[in-house]
């Protein structure tokens, strides 16, 4: 994966992310562990995108989670330009958190209703002390600029504004800082498809002009494809396949990617009636009737 | 639309409004459409185009007060549906026709058992015995293919994952035989290989009932696999309609183009490298919605002339079955070009 020797950007190696199930009466014990994450290793280079697709229940969010260190992995390494997070604590992490940020699935819920845009958007600003009050008032103006959202309405709320709209104001704070690398999870699947385009060109954008890293997580395999230039398909908590998306898009070698993939309906009535038998054919070979 | 028997369904200018504070919503707009029987048509639009609202209404289920059908009939299976007083469409629904939504986590009562749930509708509308009912409710688990139905009917909702609990929905919905299924986003809420499978179940009770269904999507991918003909609705109007192979090999309206277009594709050639063609804008307010054509702010073509922002256009049939509400349509464009 390296170019000339050079380390890729975000390097994970047995990442493993394991919740305890508890049980019992007036005293809990931990019973059994639900294994979210299970040995995941994967390697997104510099100005690229990895694509994390799977089904819910798939890990592929705790994954990017774990990765951001909101969640602290149970076992695994995960090395963010050349450090290890997962030894990194208090104000160390709090400074690389700068670096690598997160735009969410539900624009609905991830803004804060009672802020204005230019607060939403400046908070990461303040946090990291970043700038003065009037240099922050100006970043945030830039920062709507860029993400095609109308600088004349910072002083307004979230919830003036549509899906769409709202997600341009959550990338933008994501953008505040200025990072490496932005973790996207399902950040369109809250959205209509016309606005959804709008979005995924927007993020695209923003990579070409900044380059920015991508870790970007869906379950919509079309979305995925578009926006990639590597993939994982994770399952059951682990990397069932992983690839350049062309290949592993035209010819999976997995027996779930190509389930997974031959269950999607495709917008052309006619390619649909063959992928239908192909479908078919290939559940009854996987025998377990989904 | 076979000339010896009239449709199953016939809604002709249907129009529901919803009386807000703030004005009239008119979430539907003159909607038309017939559907035969063992056919199914697919109504596809984005959020707020009127879906639901149209489905809603089908089934008198839109909340009275604040929402009201103004005007237009809704002719099923003989019977006008405007008319019938609650008690009658209560008999009607859950029996001649059903309905499933699009979310199967909320939908069933997580306090009784699914097997209370399903002989609830097989005693009520059927009027059979406790000990039929059970007997039924095994053999419609069976149906839509859930292990262990015998066990299984003793359970509760949350024992269920999200697949079987909408095959639970639908084992509910068919279980009076309805001659029309009205299935509003069945698999939006579902992963894609459970939804493959739920597609597959509906197809091939469809077939085997002669039902006719009517679904409710925005995910042209499900149009394109389970639909004969297809309703475009676009703010409240339905923009365009046509049989499902014409409407995705000739589209006329710019929106339907513009979708299809916006849609990423799994296949082909395209992939990371071509941009996604968006569409700018975003749907209009129906409160109080100009006299004009709703898509002209964020039609490419409009602007060719005013007509488009000073007059709506109708729905007209530009070949046989292809109907389209634009003064742009695909086919009319190049023959200006030329």
């Amino acid at each position: 994966m390296s170019r000339e020797g050079k380390e890729p950007l975000l390097v994970v190696e047995g990442l493993t992310k394991h919740f305890p199930v508890r049980s019992g009466f007036l005293v809990e014990r931990t019973v059994d562990r639900v294994k979210a994450v299970d040995g995941v290793d994967f390697a997104v280079e510099q100005g690229t995108t990895l694509g994390l697709v799977g089904e819910s229940g798939s890990g592929k969010s705790t994954t990017g989670y774990c990765v951001l260190q909101l969640l602290r992995p149970t076992a695994g390494s995960v090395r963010f330009d050349g450090r290890e997070l997962t030894e990194l604590k208090g104000e160390e992490l709090r400074r690389i958190r700068r670096e690598m940020q997160i735009v969410f699935q539900d624009p609905y819920s991830s803004l804060n209703p009672r802020m204005t845009v230019a607060d939403i958007v400046s908070e990461p600003l303040e946090v990291h002390g970043s700038g003065t009050r009037r240099s922050r008032r100006e970043t945030v103006r830039v920062l709507l600029d860029v993400v095609g959202f109308d600088p004349s309405f910072t002083n307004r709320y979230p919830h003036e504004f549509s899906g769409g709209q709202r997600q341009r104001i959550g990338i933008a704070r994501a953008l505040a800082l200025n990072p490496k690398m932005i973790v996207c999870d399902e950040p369109v699947s809250a959205l209509d498809v016309s606005i959804q385009a709008q979005i995924l060109n927007l993020l695209r954008d923003l990579q070409r002009d900044f380059g920015l890293t991508y870790l970007f997580i869906a379950h919509d395999l079309a979305v995925v494809r578009a926006m990639s230039d590597t993939i994982a398909v994770m399952n059951q908590g682990r990397i069932v396949e992983a690839g350049p998306a062309e290949q592993v898009y035209t010819s999976p070698q997995d027996e779930y990617t190509k389930a997974l993939l031959s269950a999607v309906p495709v917008a052309d009535p006619r390619r649909q009636r063959e992928r239908k038998a192909e479908r078919r054919r290939l559940r009854h070979a996987l025998a377990e009737g989904f | 639309m076979s000339a010896s028997a009239p449709p199953l369904l016939t809604v002709s200018h249907l129009r529901t409004q919803f009386a807000t504070e703030a004005g009239l919503v008119r979430a539907v707009e003159d909607v038309s459409f017939t559907l035969d029987a063992g056919e199914t048509l697919a109504v596809v639009g984005e959020s707020g185009s009127g879906k639901s609202v149209t489905a809603l209404s089908i089934m008198g289920l839109i909340p009275k007060p604040p929402a009201r059908i103004v005007s237009g009939s809704i002719q099923f299976d003989g019977k006008e549906l405007t008319q019938l007083r609650e008690a009658e469409l209560e008999k009607l629904r859950g029996r001649d026709i059903a309905m499933i939504f699009q979310d199967p986590m909320t939908s069933l009562n997580p306090t009784l058992t699914i097997g209370t749930q399903i002989t609830e509708t097989l005693r009520r509308h059927l009027g059979m015995s406790a000990r039929e009912a059970d007997r039924r409710a095994v053999e419609l688990l069976e149906e839509v293919r859930i292990p262990r139905a015998n066990e299984r009917l003793k359970d509760y909702p949350h024992r269920y994952s999200g697949g079987m609990r909408q095959r639970v929905m639908i084992a509910i919905a068919l279980s009076c035989n309805p001659k029309l299924l009205i299935a509003d986003e069945p698999t939006t809420a579902l992963d894609v290989t459970v939804q493959a499978g739920v597609l597959d179940l509906l197809e091939e009770l469809r077939e085997e009932h002669q039902m006719a269904m009517i679904v409710i999507t925005h995910d042209m991918g499900v149009v394109a696999e389970a639909a004969d003909d297809v309703v475009v609705m676009y703010a409240g109007q339905i923009v365009e309609q046509a049989s499902s192979l014409e409407l995705f090999d000739r589209p006329e309206h710019p929106y339907t183009e513009a979708l299809l277009g916006a849609l990423p594709s799994l296949e082909g050639e395209r992939g990371r490298e071509e941009r996604l063609a968006s569409i700018p804008g975003r749907p209009p307010d129906l409160l109080d919605p100009p006299a004009a054509c709703l898509f002209a702010p964020r039609c490419p073509f409009a602007g060719l002339n005013d007509y488009c922002s000073v007059e709506a256009p109708e729905l007209r049939e530009l070949r046989p079955g292809h109907w389209v509400r634009s003064a742009h349509p695909a086919s009319e464009r190049a023959a200006v070009a030329v």
